[in-house]
């Protein structure tokens, strides 16, 4: 007979040492590892309440100001350094690892309207409600010196709005027009304008840098070309525009932060629907800024909140708020794409995680691993009743609460009278308007 | 051996329609050319392209059923899914080549020609292996307190028993170190290890007991009295336990709570086994009935008609594929689980089997009197054919226990004269998962793995036939359980609430005011329901209309037309 019995050295299996890893053989055979389904689900169960559990996004508030903060800048090259503008006029600069306000400048008489840094990260430009365009150094004066513009324009007109090319010397400012500024000048290069009514905001293109946008207090939003210094078209929305932000990974997509508490994602080339309507605000948005992955993007509201989106999904996935925290005015996501700094009308400037749960620093080869796979199971069951009602759940502020109540029973009532008014009436006669035209109301070349 | 052929590349044909804001996609891997790789000395790979694995390996990592239809979706559902298939392709082809790393090899007794590996007795087969396994082939003779059943514990390392006559011990059998041994004073009708090897439920005369493995009493349990059998579910950590008075209890240990006390309805439950795959029990009756249960549910999930006398015994296999049975008609049946639940092959045995047990690779076991015969299989996914046996053995006594130990080609059977472990070529499963169960696992290493499966344990609800049903979409259930809830209760818990007028202050709320505001309201809600039944009689009459065009357009009108309905 032939015989042979399974037997093992333990000499293959057991540690040499106390020194050494212990040995772990692995046999991925599905009959081993019985009840997969139900044990991911649980596993699935348990990440999505530890995350929930380790949500704890504010990490710190930036104290100083004197008034409400009006707007914010990053510097291009340094994380750690913000710039802040108030309505008294003064400017700060931040240095967010030490949190603590390592330059204060009184730049302007009246409201700071707009702060934007140069490409380079040597100087940054203000405008303020004294008709004035203003270029600092970034470096503090030396020692001796006073605090001193390196350049001072004076316009005819008061400024509302500054925004800075990405690539060459050349700024933009937004008034009563759009003017294009060269830095050696004292004159725009060039001026435009459509339409009759003053302009709140003008941004550049991150991508196509010659490409501009801005919103206008008639309610819509115009894209200029600024090779050949003319305006290429504009979309008529149903309330006005405070700003617009660019996705700086795609060329084309911007968000309009709009008066009717909606947020809308347009394609630059078909301006007549959005790409998507983000809705979940209560009250008036009033800034938007994009993550720099450009897949997700920071609103900020007249509700005392402010909201993350995905770029493609029309409802929000996390909501902050602090009892302190009034209307918040201006909004960032830092370049490292891990933190959202915020300013409100309350004169402090608040810091919080863009992952509420995230643990910040360095991690180990093991937590790195334990945090993927959690991710991915946390994404894999993600419809499944229990998990999402537990990931989806977050504490509102009263206020916020019973408006999203009220405007639910609104909405739910317009949809009712919209339904039994199409169906009682001849059949085609009342136009079925989707949701997402139903906002814009004309785009015109 | 199956055939070795590559397994298919994922298809590359016209990829899906792109969203616009979607990130690139993972493109399977394309081999290089294998003429443009030259090395320095001009010498090519006799085998170019990537190493060939067998189909069947691949097949068992493959979990997507793809003969099921799945009915129309959206175009981004089904790009998902397309991709979905395609990854799993490429990782159960990775997984099938990982094989290779399996250091073990099963077990194996081949008989010279002519010759039958069932006359090849143990003394023979001691001689011929090497010491190490030798040493796995013992006898204890230890007749005084009466006959004995055992357990070994999930690793396969530690060994427990229990006598008739109140003896009990936890052993680690492989370097025969004693754990505890004491005396229960009491007659001990089971004895199970619970998840781990620290912990023992013995099942005594009157009520449950818990022990540590030094022989403390942890608990008494005097809900589940009068237990006749126990069986532990490893990932729900719950006991179930089958008494006298025909009551199946389901206990969890981690928190220490009854889930389930069902009762079977079907008298006194001595014979019980469970289902490794997906955790159902087996109950096997008097009346020939064997019948499926799941702490969730207090009817069973299944009645299979096994026998014409009652059933003695009940043993699954660890894949859930196949159930042995043995009843009082001396017949020993294995019925296919999965599918039909029809009897595969069956045998009939000079001594009716009371007692059966599979093990890891497939091979079952009958203890009939004092005589253990053993069957084998083809292969692992066959059933055991029973033709021929594979090996028997006469005992001292006659077989109160049988179990195949994990991870180890031994067979341990408790009988009237002690505990006797006989060697079993080709029972055991060679490789085992570091993670899951490591017989050579340190004390820190169990520490950790206790936690882990703590976290994990899935709860009792889950416990059904289909263990991937929670993978699936169920929209069924959900209808059929708002059903039985009106039915059960006899009203609808989710109707509206019948509108009661709120009292108003200042004179409002009179009596005929109330009237007047009720009468309102129940107008509305009877306008809303007639425009509703209009609206489904409209839709009927489309619906009448588009069937009765489809008929007109279709045969000629014949004399029997009038009789359809």
């Amino acid at each position: 007979m032939k015989v042979k019995m399974l037997s093992r050295n333990p000499d293959n299996y057991v540690r040499e040492t106390k020194l050494d890893l212990q040995r772990v053989p692995r046999n991925y055979d599905p009959t081993l590892h019985p009840f997969e389904v139900p044990r991911e689900y649980v596993r699935a169960l348990n990440a999505t309440k530890l995350e929930r559990v380790f949500a704890k996004p504010f990490l710190a508030s930036l104290d100083g100001h004197r008034d409400g903060v009006n707007c914010l800048a990053k510097h291009p090259k340094n994380l750690a350094t913000i710039l802040s503008g108030a309505c008294d006029g003064e400017v700060r600069i931040w240095n967010l690892t030490q949190r603590n306000c390592i330059r204060t400048i009184q730049a302007h008489e009246g409201f700071v309207r707009g702060i934007c840094t140069r490409f380079c990260g040597t100087s940054f430009f203000t405008v303020g409600d004294d008709k004035t365009v203003k270029q600092w150094k970034m470096d503090g004066p030396g020692y001796g010196e006073e605090e001193e513009p390196l350049h001072t324009i004076l316009g005819k007109t008061v400024y509302t709005g500054i925004d800075h090319h990405w690539k060459e010397a050349v700024f933009a400012t937004c008034g009563q027009q759009v003017d294009i500024w060269d830095e050696q000048r004292t004159n725009p290069i060039c001026s435009m304008t459509w339409g009759f009514d003053s302009i709140s905001s003008v941004k550049f293109n991150p991508v196509e840098t010659f490409l501009l946008g801005s919103c206008a207090s008639d309610r819509n939003i115009v894209l200029y070309d600024m090779r050949q210094a003319t305006p290429l078209k504009k979309v008529i929305l149903d309330m006005r525009t405070n700003t617009i932000c660019w996705n700086p990974m795609e060329a084309f997509i911007f968000t309009a932060a709009n008066e009717d508490y909606n947020l809308y994602t347009f394609d630059m080339r078909a301006l007549d629907t959005p790409v998507m309507v983000h809705m979940d605000h209560v009250s008036a948005v009033l800034d938007v800024d994009y993550s720099p992955t450009g897949k997700e993007f920071v609103s900020a509201s007249f509700d005392k909140s402010i909201r993350i989106f995905p770029v493609d999904k029309s409802r929000s996935r996390e909501v902050y708020h602090t009892k302190r925290m009034q209307h918040v005015i201006c909004v960032k996501w830092t370049s490292d794409s891990k933190y959202i700094m915020c300013g409100s009308d309350e004169m402090n400037i608040r810091l919080w995680k863009a992952n509420a749960s995230e643990k910040l620093g360095v991690l180990t080869s093991r937590e790195k691993a334990a945090k993927d796979y959690n991710q991915k199971l946390k994404e894999k069951f993600q419809h499944y009743p229990h998990i999402k009602r537990i990931a989806r759940h977050r504490h509102l502020p009263k206020s916020i609460y019973s408006q999203i109540q009220e405007q639910r029973i609104m909405k739910e009532a317009r949809r009712r009278k919209e339904v039994n008014r199409i169906k009682h009436s001849k059949p085609g006669s009342v136009p079925i308007v989707s949701e997402k035209k139903k906002h814009i109301v004309a785009v015109v070349k | 051996m199956g055939e070795m052929e590559t397994a298919p590349k994922p298809g590359r044909d016209v990829p899906p329609k792109k969203d616009k804001l979607q990130t690139k996609r993972k493109k399977p891997r394309e081999w290089k050319n294998p003429e443009s790789q030259r090395s320095l000395s001009g010498a090519q790979d006799p085998f170019p392209g990537p190493a060939p694995v067998p189909v069947e390996v691949v097949q068992k990592f493959c979990r997507i059923d793809k003969s099921r239809k799945l009915p129309r979706s959206k175009a981004k559902t089904r790009s998902r899914l397309e991709v979905a298939e395609a990854e799993e392709e490429e990782t159960s082809i990775k997984a099938a080549r990982s094989e290779l790393l399996l250091a073990e090899e099963p077990g194996f007794l081949e008989g010279e020609d002519g010759e039958d590996t069932a006359k090849i007795c143990q003394a023979d087969i001691v001689e011929a292996v090497d010491i190490a396994s030798a040493a796995k082939h013992f006898d204890l003779n230890l007749r005084q307190f009466g006959p004995y059943r055992l357990n070994y514990s999930r690793t396969g390392r530690h060994l427990a028993f229990g006598g008739r006559r109140g003896h009990v011990a936890a052993l680690d059998w492989v370097t025969k170190k004693l754990m505890c041994e004491i005396n229960v004073m009491e007659a001990v009708r089971d004895i199970r290890f619970l998840h781990s090897e620290a912990l023992l439920a013995v099942a005594q005369n009157r009520w449950l007991h818990i022990y540590d493995n030094q022989g403390i009493e942890l608990h008494c349990i005097r809900r589940c009295d009068r237990v006749t059998r126990l069986e532990f579910l490893p990932f729900h950590f719950l006991l179930a336990t089958a008494s006298e008075t025909g009551f199946l209890t389901y206990l969890d240990v981690s928190v220490g709570k009854i889930v389930a006390a069902l009762n079977a309805r079907a008298g006194r439950l001595d014979v019980m086994s469970q289902n490794p795959y997906n955790a159902v029990i087996h109950l096997g009756h008097s009346n020939g009935t064997v019948s499926l249960w799941s702490p969730a549910m207090k009817e069973p999930l299944a009645k299979i008609l096994c026998h014409r006398g009652g059933v003695r015994a009940v043993a699954v296999d660890s894949t859930g594929t196949y159930m042995a049975t043995s009843g009082l008609d001396h017949q020993l049946k294995i019925f296919d689980l999965r599918g039909t639940y029809q009897p595969l092959s069956t045998r009939t045995l000079p001594h009716g089997a009371g007692h059966l047990a599979f093990s890891q690779r497939g091979l079952l076991v009958a203890g009939m009197g004092d005589v253990v015969n053993i069957w084998a299989g083809q292969g692992k996914g066959s059933p055991p054919s029973l033709e021929q046996p594979y090996l028997t053995h006469r005992l001292s006594g006659p077989v109160h226990g049988l179990q195949f130990c994990p991870f180890e080609d031994v067979l341990g059977v408790g009988h009237s004269g002690g505990v006797t472990s006989m060697l079993v070529p080709g029972a055991g499963e060679p490789n085992f998962d570091g993670l899951e169960s490591n017989p050579y696992r340190s004390r820190k290493q169990r520490q950790e793995w206790e936690v882990k499966a703590l976290l994990e344990k899935v709860p009792a609800e889950l416990i059904c036939l289909d263990p991937r049903a929670l993978a699936e979409v169920d929209v069924i259930s959900l209808e059929q359980g708002k059903k039985e809830r009106i039915e059960r209760l006899g009203y609808d818990p989710e109707a509206k609430a019948p509108f009661q007028p709120k009292p108003k202050q200042k004179g409002r709320s009179s009596t005929a005011s109330l009237v007047k505001r009720k009468r309102k309201v129940m107008d509305e809600e009877h306008r809303d329901k007639v425009r509703q039944s209009l609206q489904q009689q409209q839709q009927q009459q489309q619906q009448q209309q588009k069937e009765a065009k489809a008929k007109s357009t279709g045969a000629r009108p014949s004399a029997l037309d009038r009789f359809v309905r």
